[in-house]
């Protein structure tokens, strides 16, 4: 096994006990151990091409949107130079217990900040009727430049629960442009959780689709930017058929130069009768310098449908730090509460280990900016 | 023993002059009332001794024993020994009170190790439900509840001096006596024992925290000082002979306004 980082060792130790584990290296699966549990039930976890279903699995997901959806320029260039893809498929009735996790190692030795390789990681997830799974990614970079794509095809069969979460602690030089296509049929369930925190830049585009009655979708993301960091969010609920429900939060704190960008997009389409959905993206922004952008939008084709947004951005409440600051504690220690404050409820939604390992990542960074500031 | 002096005291919210000079002194273990008319300044008196934004100190001086308090920055403040129970306390989503005593205390240098049962220890003393503590700051807390949560942080911050903005508003009589009952406790036991100042209307609170000194806030100023017996005086008679505070104009200083006009005047 190659030298794992810290963030990969913090995250593994946070998970303990699991299904499987993935070790992928600029985007190839280097390693993918499936345990005695999912080998028993049939479970598979390979390389797209040694597994049973093979090349059917690539772009079987994505193919459902429609075509404006469900790709562009980038997603043709992740296809045309993806390497390979890692599959896992979990058959009817089974139940892992345990999470799968992926460690995607991508350009870990370049130091070189202008030069890097361009890299292509892909995840192929599909749970067949009533079956369900957690899926844990982490992304990591090393020190210099590289151009990082990573998609995932996510499918959920009828009465299924995925919950799939993706840690993004890229290099600060790394350029990420990733897309995540899900879709979830009758009756089924899936949690996409993104914590976004490295990169310099990084977009992230999560298209939902709901095409079997009843079926729900919870799209949740944690941001925080500092220095010059861009993170920039697009994503789309689609509902397909009728009392279908997907609940999107999307929650982030830029400071020093940091810009982040959400725009998202609820599509009800013909047949999503008694569909709910809700978007809510909510900003701190920290600093005089530091910009957050949020765009939510609306596409309803169909009666009897119910959609809410929301969407804020503003700086720290001054009155909630001025009533901590008043128990003695000081400022940088009370923006970091309350920063941590504004992350807690959509972190409690998150798998217990990744909400933990993303606590403790907030914690670090918020500490390494208030030292910033204070030198 | 220390003292909390205050000091020809004068601050302003926007244009509005609101504290014109007040002047209160306070010993460790003293319990001095605060009260007054609506508009006369004391909850201001409040807010600016603890540093809140959107107050502009005009002059004066507030110190404990010899560190000036003006100037620092609100968490300086309360670690030189002040501290403030909100008449409205703020909530702060997703911050639990345990949390936010621990960064308090580690602030302080102090313990943190028996935190959880000192906390737990207190909310039995005030009729605080425990799980209270892992929730978020005064979030869907009843009225009487964050006011209790004022006190539980009160008593396990040992401050020297505690200013208690109407403390007893929106609290039960049984509320209204356990939480006076806690600060009473710490007037008598703390080292050195918690001096007070009680911002209030009611002398119910009074009858609970014994006042060493009454003071009558009228127009910015404390128009007049006496003891206990003042509070039932005030109950009895009202602040009718008190003038409002801020619908009147601040009287000039003897002299000010001639000489001003005198070598501007056409």
């Amino acid at each position: 096994m190659p030298d794992l980082p810290r963030e990969a060792h913090a995250l593994i130790d946070r998970i303990g006990e699991r299904a499987g584990l993935v070790i992928t290296l600029d985007g190839a699966v280097h390693d993918a151990d499936l345990g005695e549990e999912g080998e028993r039930a049939g479970v598979r976890l390979s390389r797209v091409g040694a597994h049973p279903d093979g090349e059917a699995l690539l772009g079987a997901v994505q193919g459902l949107f429609s075509e404006a959806d469900s790709s562009d320029a980038l997603d043709d260039l992740a296809t045309a130079f993806s390497a390979d893809a890692i599959a896992l498929t979990i058959p009817r009735g089974v139940e892992l217990s345990r999470p799968v996790v992926i460690v995607n190692l991508l350009a870990m030795n370049n130091t070189d900040d202008s030069k890097g390789p361009a890299l292509f990681p892909r995840t192929i997830v599909h749970l067949a009727e009533n079956s369900s799974a957690t899926v844990i990614e982490l992304l990591v970079s090393g020190p210099g430049a590289a151009l990082v794509c990573p998609a995932a095809e996510l499918s959920v069969g009828d009465g299924g629960r995925l919950s799939y979460s993706v840690v993004q602690q890229l290099g600060g030089r790394t350029w990420q442009l990733g897309h995540s296509w899900a879709r979830a049929g009758r009756a089924s369930t899936v949690r996409c959780f993104t914590a976004s925190l490295g990169g310099e830049y990084a977009r992230t585009r999560l298209d939902s689709l709901l095409d079997g009655p009843g079926g729900s979708a919870e799209l949740l993301a944690a941001y925080l930017g500092d220095e010059h960091q861009v993170h920039d969010f697009r994503t789309l609920q689609e509902h397909a058929a009728p009392k279908t429900t997907s609940d999107l939060v999307f929650k982030g704190a830029v400071g020093g130069t940091a810009r982040s960008v959400y725009s998202g997009m609820i599509r009800m389409r013909h047949g999503a009768r008694g569909g709910n959905a809700f978007q809510t993206n909510r900003n701190l922004v920290l600093s005089d310098g530091a910009h957050a952008d949020s765009v939510p939008n609306l596409d309803i084709q169909e009666n009897d449908v119910r959609c809410s947004h929301a969407s804020a951005v503003g700086p720290i409440d001054a009155e909630q730090r001025f009533y901590l600051e008043s128990r003695g504690i000081p400022r940088a220690a009370a923006t970091r509460l309350i920063l941590l404050g504004f992350f807690q409820e959509l972190l409690a939604r998150a798998e217990p280990a990744v909400q933990d390992h993303v606590v403790a990542s907030i914690r670090g960074r918020l500490e390494a900016m208030s030292d910033e500031a204070a030198s | 023993m220390s003292v909390l002096k205050i000091e020809g005291l004068r601050a302003s919210v926007g244009d509005r002059e609101i504290l014109q000079g007040v002047d209160l002194e306070v010993q460790s273990g003293e319990t001095h009332a605060v009260m007054g008319p609506n508009g006369s300044g004391k909850s201001t008196l409040a807010h600016v001794l603890m540093g809140r934004p959107g107050y502009e100190v005009l002059g004066g001086s507030v110190t404990i024993d010899a560190v000036e308090l003006l100037g620092l920055p609100v968490d300086e403040r309360a670690r030189a020994g002040l501290f403030l129970t909100f008449q409205y306390p703020i909530e702060v989503p997703g911050v639990p009170v345990v949390d936010a005593l621990r960064e308090a205390l580690i602030a302080a240098g102090r313990s943190t190790a028996d935190l959880i049962e000192h906390m737990a220890g207190e909310a039995g003393r005030l009729g605080f439900a425990p799980d209270l503590l892992l929730r978020p700051m005064n979030v869907d807390l009843s009225g009487g509840e964050k006011k209790r949560n004022e006190t539980l942080q009160l008593a396990l911050l040992h401050p020297r001096f505690a200013v208690l903005d109407e403390l007893d508003s929106g609290l039960d009589v049984d509320a209204l006596r356990q939480v006076a009952h806690r600060v009473e406790a710490a007037r008598q036991e703390s080292d050195p024992p918690l001096g007070v100042i009680a911002i209030t209307h009611y002398r119910r609170l009074l009858d609970e925290l014994p006042p060493d000194v009454v003071h009558v806030m009228s127009g910015g100023r404390i128009v007049r000082s006496g003891g206990p017996e003042l509070a039932t005086e005030l109950e009895e008679t009202g602040y009718a002979g008190y003038r409002p505070a801020l619908d009147s104009e601040p009287t000039p200083l003897p002299g000010e306004g001639d000489s001003f006009l005198g070598k501007f005047s056409l």
